[in-house]
């Protein structure tokens, strides 16, 4: 039982207010936007801060569960993630992390380093650029365009990582942090 | 004309479009799983009224929060807009959000349609 304990160290350590780990739908999008939301209003969060915060949860997570089906490898479903909140004194951290093909990677990599090259200016212009540049709206979406809004939003560098797990995929790690006051 | 009456829930808008009592209004929060299914009624309902608009339109946005993939479809909303004669776009945003209003700055660069900011 003691992996109970240690999960609740970890989360405290970390100041984790929300994990959640599994099937990601819109239905659970709606769920944990309305727990982050609550836990917000709890303690008086001020309310640029909550729009922001609830912003890039929304990209994050509808960014999962837009590309969650891409991965099905044989016949083991590999489309769970992890999604989490952390609550610092001065930041919220907001994470997360899904599996992808190997062959995305780059793809996905100069589309963030591009992004963080980017001042405010610089995102603002790929931001309508974007926008203006598609003609109706594909299945997918994006286009990157949840990445340059959580960019711009929170008004910082989008942190990322890869770690290989095998047979062709690697875990997608993405890290975003918006400033408290 | 028909009328589009959707009440707003938490991921989707209420839209009220009236020809009769002079409603074009979009507002609440904007991210439904599918945005391009969402607003298509609201694309086809506004190239039917452009065929026989009124003197004046009024169209309000009041959102509190859209997502990215909203973000193409309001501006295929605004879009479509641009066919409508003497129209003006009100676009609402809290004092305090400055995002909703840069949001608003940007939408009116990217179309011809007049636009005016108001903060509430």
């Amino acid at each position: 039982m003691k992996y109970i304990y240690d999960m609740h160290q970890m989360m405290l350590k970390n100041n984790v207010i929300l994990v959640y780990e599994g099937e990601f739908t819109q239905e659970i999008t709606k769920s944990v936007l309305a727990m982050a939301e609550r836990n917000m209003d709890s303690i008086g969060e001020e309310s640029g801060i909550k729009r922001k915060v609830f912003n890039v949860m929304v990209e994050c997570l509808q960014n999962i569960v837009k590309h969650g089906d891409d991965y099905i490898s044989g016949e083991i479903k590999i489309n769970t993630a992890i999604f989490m909140i952390g609550k610092h004194k001065d930041s919220y951290i907001i994470t997360s992390g899904n599996p992808i093909k190997n062959e995305q990677i780059d793809a996905l990599k100069s589309k963030l380093d591009e992004i963080n090259s980017l001042d405010k200016d610089g995102l603002k212009t790929l931001y309508k650029d974007i926008i203006k540049g598609e003609v109706g709206l594909t299945n997918k979406g994006g286009a990157g365009l949840g990445f340059v809004d959580m960019a711009r939003k929170s008004g910082q560098k989008l942190e990322y990582g890869f770690e290989s797990i095998g047979n062709g995929h690697s875990f997608f790690a993405l890290k975003t942090t918006v400033p408290r006051g | 004309m028909e009328i589009i009456n959707l009440e707003g829930a938490e991921d989707t808008p209420k839209i009220i479009l009236d020809k009769t009592n002079k409603i074009f209004e979009i507002s609440g929060r904007s991210l439904p799983e599918d945005s391009a299914e969402f607003y298509q009624p609201v694309l086809e309902w506004l190239a039917e009224y452009a065929k026989d608009s009124l003197p004046e339109t009024t169209f309000d946005f009041k959102l509190e929060y859209f997502n990215t993939a909203s973000s193409k479809l309001i501006l295929d909303v605004l879009t479509a807009l641009e066919d409508i004669e003497n129209v003006i776009v009100h676009w609402y945003f809290y004092e305090d959000d400055e995002d909703m209003e840069e949001a608003g700055e940007e939408f009116s660069e990217l179309v011809d349609v007049e636009f005016e900011l108001k903060p509430y």
